[in-house]
């Protein structure tokens, strides 16, 4: 028996990678972890940060998992599973105190629901438990940048927008302001991030027209 | 008396938590599809909600907080066990969850199966962790505020679940751009109904 190895960017594995960020876009297709989504994009900064703590978690927890997955019993694994993540969020937690205090303080008890993300939870659940450790990895990896993107591009549009900033900077020219421009607080109000992940939605199933709900 | 009334109030109307910190968003969207199912999930995630809130604001004050543990002795007095909170508040909610579940699953078997995956799913459900950190955060001063916050916050998701149930029973019979049906145009009244839910800012009891 002389079986051949798969390639580390075998086609499979390039689109276990890359669907989540469009085509599977936990976000805007299985309509998970939407709460912190929501919450944490009035600004960019922190928007970024949730982002990469988010896309660390998934990466890790459906690599550990899957390499444990053949020693858990299935009946405790949900526990087991909740151990992991919070494992990895609590040294996430504490690495964002140590090093970017402030915005630790912005996201304050959103990086503890990273654990709750069902984002991470769903795809061990769905992935990690029956498959092995690489391909694991980049499912962990896709969804969590999936997720990330999204999250992004809504504090994007909400920062600058509702405070004509981006990344803290003043991006929009005082001459605007002088001409009778204004910001739009409404969009650092919760309810506006719901609007534009919906209108997000709208504009992903427009172009995928395989994945709109009957 | 008065501050335990104006806790309540404030965390159904004013904090509600899926207008006000959109917590609890993966069921709520999954599961409002009617009326009679919100209504199960809403009265079990209440339950827990109390449960847990009240449980960890015990193990808050007698085990995480710097200085918790001095009941032991003096020696503890300066052990700060903080960091383990996260660990300990899900563990906390899985076992409630559990309970939970063998309950539903006995007493109505019916709901059992229309909640399916959503059930175990409690577990991480945002809305009862966040419960448990902003009941930390906001450092309650005995088990009383903290049950009712736990248990207007219950309400308010329970309420806010049922609402959008019946809107999308009656959404059934619209014409609704296709792309936009299902989770689109429930994320859009979603918002809307929570800039109707910011009008309760700022009220005081």
């Amino acid at each position: 028996m002389n079986r051949e190895r798969e390639p580390i960017f075998s086609a499979k594995n390039m689109r276990l990678l890359l669907g989540p960020l469009n085509r599977d876009n936990p976000v805007a297709v299985q309509i998970l972890g939407i709460c912190s989504v929501l919450a944490v994009t009035a600004k960019l900064r922190p928007a970024f940060v949730m982002a990469v703590s988010v896309v660390a978690v998934a990466a890790l927890a459906s690599l550990i998992m899957s390499a444990l997955r053949k020693t858990i019993p299935s009946r405790i694994r949900i526990i087991v599973q909740l151990v992991v993540i919070a494992f990895l969020v609590i040294i996430v937690d504490q690495i964002l105190k140590a090093y970017v205090y402030e915005v630790s303080k912005q996201l304050s008890v959103f990086v503890g629901l990273i654990i709750t993300n069902c984002i991470i939870m769903g795809r061990v659940e769905a992935f990690a438990l029956g498959n092995k450790p690489w391909p694991s990895l980049l499912d962990g990896l896709g969804n969590g940048l999936g997720y990330g993107v999204i999250l992004i591009v809504v504090g994007f549009f909400r920062e600058l927008l509702g405070a004509g900033e981006l990344w803290g900077r003043q991006v929009i020219p005082d001459s605007f302001y002088e001409a009778g421009y204004m910001n739009n607080g409404l969009m650092l109000l919760p309810p506006m991030a719901l609007i534009i992940v919906g209108v997000i939605i709208w504009i992903q199933r427009s172009f995928n027209k395989d994945v709109v709900d009957k | 008396m008065e501050n335990i009334f104006n806790i309540f109030i404030k965390s159904i109307f004013v904090d509600n938590m899926v207008f006000a910190y959109f917590f609890g968003m993966c069921s709520y969207i999954a599961v409002s599809k009617s009326v009679k199912t919100a209504m199960g999930l809403g009265v079990t995630v209440t339950f827990v909600m109390v449960t847990t809130v009240s449980l960890n604001w015990l193990l808050t004050r007698y085990l995480l907080n710097p200085g918790a543990l001095a009941w032991m002795g003096g020696e503890f007095a300066a052990v700060d066990l903080s960091f383990l909170s996260f660990i300990v508040f899900i563990a906390v909610m899985a076992s409630f969850v559990q309970i939970a579940e063998m309950a539903v699953e006995k007493f109505s078997p019916a709901l059992y199966n229309s909640l399916g995956i959503f059930l175990p799913l409690i577990a991480v459900h945002c809305a009862i962790m966040g419960g448990s950190l902003f009941m930390q955060e906001r450092a309650y001063e005995n088990i009383g505020e903290a049950a009712t916050f736990a248990f207007g916050s219950g309400i308010g998701w329970w309420l806010a679940i049922i609402m959008m149930a019946a809107i999308r029973e009656k959404l059934k019979y619209s014409n609704i751009p296709r792309p936009l049906r299902g989770a689109g145009i429930t994320f859009i009244i979603t918002g809307l109904a929570g800039m109707a839910f910011m009008s309760f800012l700022g009220i005081q009891m």
